[in-house]
């Protein structure tokens, strides 16, 4: 084997867009093919999940792990490309907080399976169902097996490092890329564990280059009921339900600079908990009226609330997350302490729940669900051995 | 007193946190199983960093107090937690505990299980469990908090006093003695307020004028005093220690480094007016006018509205015989900025308008006056010099009706009593009685006299032979209606039920003085948000605390003082004004002010400056620099409300004493107090524990 | 008696079998909290499953803080100043805006109006403090636990017996997926 650091890229429940955005690098793709040995990446080359798990552990340097954990194919390979890398990045906005897919987690695993296989845009008279495994012929065929909710990666094993988007700016990613390549040349360190790489630290607003005033706003209005959109002034402030102030920056403000309403595929700043608690916190306290009737008359111009304010962030959000995004909140504050030994202390679940609760338990008893990595402020990073000379 | 039996503090917690539960005597103990708690505390919160958990019989005595010390001194504890009463009972008491013991007193946490369990409960064992609950609350906030230290303010020690009536000069006269800048801030053209224009005061009968003027002449020339009459308050800036406050000086027109106040251009003035304000309507002004000869200062104003000049063009016979050139037409308005570390805010009242009482008739019967015009004419240098007269200003009256409450203790208008008319009206029954031969008759709900010789006053009123009916006035009526009342043709007729004879009562007088109420000034609600203090609904400017804190209002370094704190008289007018100086010259020799440290503070590196903070504060304490892109909270005009840490969307903003991990940890322990620990005895068991 | 009744998280011990419900509320330091207060000096008396926080303002509740209360309260109520006597003079109105997108978001996600109340209590109004949590507790007592995470458990198929073990939960869930079968076909043996 080449003496390139190895990397792996796979697809859980996502749509593919990361891939796309990925090889969207171009050339710079090239650079990427002679830096690293690629491994595993069943989007552009044939692999088999047995070549990984024959691989020692940890012998991957570091893996982009895209999508959300939806079902035990899902779930196995996350456990699967935990033991294997080194680090573990959750790559793009559905495995670090669920994006689209984890909008399903507003409905029961039989509404969902009604809405594909009962429905009256379906055709399927004799009430076909997915079944996870049927004998034909003396052969037994097993397809994955759905979760009853959609999980985010850092939900189901610990992760390293996140890159968010939907999908992750082609210039982040190779801003990520070069990060990791000087980590291996020893010529740049790699932030602690636990941080988001090729992001900002505040929120789009800090890059929208339109004006902003105090804002009070009078009515909420979607795009396409306002014939002239003030090309230079802050669309919130045009009564569009905007989603910039909460969301973290790196996109470069592409969606305001083109009239069209940040959407929020960034998903929340540092050390927030709730991204749509956040926002809707913030559009209700500048609304301009004083009075319970006004106020829900001005509130009524927000279509679809858990849409607009969950739409990329409904899996890691405190009350759709499941029991998992409430239990990591808890556990933060638990485990606050700077530099304490609380990290090695079993973090307790939340309220009344049974500790087996059957939610966990769709997968076999072998996919123990490790904690949570804690994340103090400064915990160490992953230690990557340099690879080759520093000037190689 | 007991200790349970403790566990080593456990590897995972950081803290070593002390539990103390209160048994309040039997206040607590009662219905909460205190020495349960006490166990369960020592038992499953122990991975929170409880070290040591005691109860005792009242943690408030000083031997509780000391319990604490010691185990901060010899535990090292680094949180307390005591479980007891309200905070707003003991907080202060057990932070101050914890400072005695070398422990920052905002990392000590008092939760009530008193006033929110004990007292509130019945169900022991509910009680119990929920007081649990409360500990764990306590418990788990209290290991994120932070020490803190009091947020210190500088004191500027220049005063603002606004209104110049008896309340605001009392509390100048005050701060300028002790040798500190005052800026006195008076609407009207003349300090003295509404006692400038009473004849005498209850009960003692002394002069109003007398005892006023001099201390408006000391006033006047007081070094530390700056006057601004004819002027207002137009903006507050800053906050405690530091306000910038903008006040306009309206144009007087009269140049006062020139002028001497000699008065000719008043004489010469051929406008004459009615003069509504200090005369109460009953007499007149000129165009050009000093409101009352005693005025301070001397300078008078020109009124352009009833000024020939203005009108017309024409005249400026003031500006031709000025003997010193003084007058100046061009003159403009002019804005001046003050520095003041603490303003104290003594607007006053204006006269409930009786007009609004139609069935009293004033204003359209001649002989029904307003109490404030019989001040005027019962005063020697009054319109009548001093003679009681109708309307017609020669006929003196045979019988005078005095009607009590006009406007006051009527769910029409104001249910508030307005404290002075009863004494005033006793005052005009016995000034009535002075100058003339008149009967009076005295028609009250209650006679209210609790003041120092009120009640003596009452006595001798009732003595000199006034007529006193018990009840509330029906009407007043110029036209006669009974077969009887013929005689009475052209006099008032008073309407009556006497509650004390049980009859209707017709009663014809000459002349009737209603006793009108007091209500704050039209402009109470506007000025009192210019200085970012709240008007009780009826307007009148709501205390700190009625009781324990009478002259402070609820915003740091704002002070009340006199009538816009309510109606009240003189006497108690002055005491505000002096107990208002008095706390604000406390900060002044303090030179510095603590406050407290629950503050907003925004990460400017997360800030994106999207302005949604910006207008979110009442204080303004939040400033956006627009060429950083950030807003910041400053921290001395912040009041800790939280409000914009909940609407920052990126999560920039963070508050001491109640951040969010202080506040979600709460929730944690309220709800689950779980820990991880394995589940204790259950809750029967702990009931075997005696009390 | 159940490990969970133990700890202090569970409701309020259940007398008669009826349901206890856990209800956080809001309240602000200058006029619910002391409303709280003046409750409890002048001896009324209100259910024990409501659990005060004590906040400086109700501007300060933040959606999160609600939605915290959730996982484990069966309804959760903020209370503040009346409108025109906020201690920090318009801050409740914020509160209020907050609340009403809140209950909507709240709605939306499954958690009915009754669940999340607001009401305003001035320091003097202790009896009212008192009278709306009764009245709180009751409407939620009769709606029944929230149950939060019971809810997303139900998110399983619905064969899937509630707490069942692992193997059995996997093959309930294939058992239940198999139900309908066509008849040719022939369910895969699979054991528990």
């Amino acid at each position: 084997m080449s003496a390139k650091p190895r990397l792996a890229m796979y697809w859980a429940a996502a749509c593919g867009g990361c891939d796309i955005a990925v090889l969207n690098l171009g050339e710079a793709l090239v650079e990427v093919g002679s830096r690293f040995d690629v491994v595993f990446w069943p989007a552009v080359m044939d692999a088999k999940y047995a070549d990984v798990e024959a691989m020692p552990d940890a012998s991957i340097d570091i893996t982009l792990f895209c999508g959300g954990i939806r079902n035990d194919e899902n779930e196995h390979l996350a456990h699967l490309l935990r033991a294997k890398s080194k680090i573990l990045v959750a790559f793009g906005s559905c495995a670090s907080e669920g994006c689209i897919p984890g909008l399903a987690n507003l409905s029961t695993l039989d509404e969902i399976l009604d809405a594909s296989y009962a429905n009256e845009t379906t055709d399927n008279p004799d009430g076909v169902r997915p079944v996870p495994a049927w004998r034909e012929n003396g052969v037994t065929l097993r397809i994955p097996t759905l979760a009853p909710l959609l999980r985010t990666l850092d939900q189901v094993v610990p992760v390293d490092y996140t890159v968010p988007g939907c999908p992750p700016e082609t210039k982040r990613i190779e801003d990520v890329v070069e990060l990791v390549g000087k980590a291996l040349d020893g010529t740049a360190v790699l932030p602690p564990r636990g941080s988001v790489l090729g992001a900002g630290h505040s929120t789009v607003c800090d890059e929208c280059a339109r004006e902003r005033n105090v804002k009070k706003i009078g009515a909420f209005r979607r795009v396409t009921e306002i014939a002239t959109i003030d090309p230079t002034l802050c669309l919130l402030e045009q009564g569009i339900p905007c989603n910039g102030p909460a969301t973290r920056d790196g996109c470069g403000a592409l969606c305001p600079a083109a009239a069209a309403p940040c959407i929020g595929c960034y998903g929340p700043a540092d050390g927030v908990l709730d991204y749509g608690a956040r926002l809707m916190s913030a559009f209700a306290s500048v609304v301009d009226a004083d009075e319970p009737e006004r106020i829900e008359v001005i509130l009524d111009g927000i279509a679809d609330p858990v849409g607009q304010f969950y739409r990329f962030s409904l899996a890691s959000s405190l009350l759709r997350g499941g029991r998992e995004a409430m239990d990591q909140a808890h556990r933060g504050r638990a485990s606050a302490p700077v530099g304490s030994p609380a990290a090695n202390h079993p973090a307790p679940r939340l309220g009344r729940t049974p500790p087996s609760a059957p939610m966990l338990d769709v997968l076999g008893p072998q996919d123990h669900v490790p904690q949570r990595a804690p994340t103090g402020p400064e915990p160490p990073a992953p230690t990557l051995e340099p690879v080759g000379g520093p000037a190689r | 007193m007991s200790a349970s039996n403790l566990p080593a503090q456990p590897d995972g917690a950081r803290e070593r946190i002390g539990v103390y539960v209160c048994h309040c005597g039997s206040n607590i103990a009662a219905t909460v199983d205190v020495e349960a708690v006490r166990d369960w505390s020592a038992e499953h919160l122990g991975d929170r960093g409880v070290v040591v958990a005691r109860d005792y019989k009242f943690m408030c005595a000083s031997t509780g107090q000391e319990l604490i010390e010691q185990d901060i001194k010899e535990l090292g504890l680094t949180r307390v937690v005591v479980a007891a009463c309200s905070p707003h009972m003991h907080e202060k008491t057990f932070r101050g505990a914890c400072r005695r013991a070398g422990l920052n007193p905002y990392l000590c946490e008092l939760v009530s299980i008193r006033e929110q369990d004990s007292w509130v409960h019945t169900d022991r064992t509910a009680a119990t469990a929920k007081a649990e609950a409360i500990v764990a609350g306590g418990v788990y906030r209290v290991a994120h908090s932070e020490a803190l230290e009091p947020f210190r303010v500088p004191i500027d020690p220049a005063t603002l006093v606004v209104g110049g009536g008896i309340a605001g000069i009392s509390a100048a006269l005050e701060i300028a003695d002790a040798g500190f800048p005052v800026h006195l801030v008076e609407r009207e053209p003349s300090i003295g307020g509404h006692m400038a224009q009473f004849d005498k005061t209850f009960p003692t009968l002394d002069c109003a004028a007398c005892i006023l003027t001099p201390r408006m002449v000391t006033a006047g020339m007081h070094q530390n005093i700056t006057l601004h009459t004819w002027s207002e308050v137009t903006d507050v800036a800053g906050y405690v220690g530091n306000f910038t406050v903008t006040i306009k000086h309206r144009a007087r027109y009269v140049d006062t480094a020139l002028c001497t106040g000699c008065g000719i251009c008043q004489e010469k003035c051929p406008s004459k007016v009615v003069d509504t304000r200090y005369e109460a309507g009953l007499g007149y002004r000129k165009g050009v006018y000093t409101p009352f000869p005693q005025a301070v200062p001397k300078y008078p104003v020109i009124d352009v509205e009833n000024c020939i000049y203005f009108e017309k063009g024409t005249c400026g016979a003031c500006k031709k015989l000025c003997p010193t050139g003084a007058i100046d037409f061009d003159q403009k308005d002019e804005e001046v900025t003050v520095k003041v570390g603490n303003i104290i805010i003594a607007t006053g009242f204006e006269l409930f308008d009786a007009r609004r009482v139609e069935q009293y008739g004033y204003g359209r019967m001649p002989n029904v006056f307003t109490s404030l015009e019989f001040e005027r004419m019962s005063n020697a240098a009054g319109p009548t010099a001093g003679r009681i007269v109708l309307r017609d200003g020669v006929t003196e009256p045979k019988a005078v009706g005095i009607v009590h409450c006009v406007g006051s203790r009527d769910r029409n208008y104001n249910n508030y009593c307005s404290a002075i008319c009863c004494m005033q009206s006793l005052k005009f029954a016995h000034l009535v009685r002075e100058h003339t031969d008149a009967t009076v008759y005295e028609f009250y709900i209650d006679i209210r006299a609790p003041g120092k010789a009120f009640d003596e006053f009452y006595q001798r009123v009732m003595e000199e032979g006034s007529v006193f009916v018990r009840g509330r006035v029906a009407a007043i009526s110029d036209t006669v209606r009974l077969p009887d009342e013929e005689a009475h043709q052209g006099r008032l007729i008073v309407s009556v039920e006497d509650t004390l004879a049980g009859v209707q009562r017709r009663i014809p007088v000459d002349m009737v003085i209603l006793s009108s109420g007091l209500e704050p000034a039209t402009d109470a609600q506007e000025v009192a948000r210019r200085f970012g203090i709240t008007c009780s609904a009826d307007g009148w400017v709501i205390e700190r605390h009625p009781k324990l804190d009478p002259v402070a209002t609820m915003t740091e370094g704002v002070f009340a003082a006199g009538c816009a704190l309510g109606p009240r008289d003189i006497p108690a007018s002055v005491a505000n004004g002096a107990a208002a100086a008095a706390r604000v010259l406390a900060r002044i020799q303090e030179g510095e002010l603590a406050l407290e440290p629950i503050r907003a503070t925004v990460d400017q590196e997360r800030c994106s400056g999207c302005r949604i903070c910006n207008d979110l504060c009442p204080y303004s304490a939040i400033v956006y620099h627009g060429w950083e892109q950030v807003s910041e909270v400053n921290p001395a005009l912040c009041q800790g409300c939280g409000v914009c840490i909940a609407a920052c969307p990126a999560g920039a903003i963070s508050g001491s004493g109640f951040s969010d991990v202080q506040i979600l940890s709460q929730i944690d322990g309220l709800l689950t107090a779980l820990g991880g620990a394995p589940p204790g005895p259950a809750v029967e068991e702990r009931e075997a524990v005696p009390a | 008696m159940s490990a969970t009744t133990a700890h202090a998280g569970a409701a309020p011990a259940a007398k008669d079998g009826r349901f206890e419900p856990v209800i956080l509320a809001f309240t602000c330091n200058w006029c619910s909290y002391r409303a709280a207060d003046l409750a409890g000096t002048a001896r009324m008396k209100y259910p024990p499953n409501v659990r005060l926080v004590r906040l400086m303002c109700s501007g300060r509740v933040d959606p999160a803080f609600v939605m915290r209360a959730f996982a484990d309260a069966d309804a959760v109520i903020l209370t503040g100043c009346w409108p025109a006597d906020c201690h920090y003079r318009i801050q409740n109105v914020k509160a209020l805006r907050r609340f009403i997108l809140l209950r909507r978001v709240l709605e939306s996600m499954g958690i009915e109006p009754q669940r999340f109340q607001r009401f305003y209590a001035s320091a003097a109004e202790g009896q009212q403090l008192a009278a709306e949590f009764d009245r709180i507790v009751e409407e939620v007592r009769a709606l029944g636990p929230l149950d939060w995470a019971g809810r997303h458990a139900a998110f399983v198929p619905s064969a899937t017996p509630p707490g069942a073990g692992v193997g059995e939960a996997r093959a309930a869930a294939e058992a239940r997926a198999a139900a309908p079968p066509p008849a040719e076909r022939e369910l895969a043996e699979v054991t528990a």
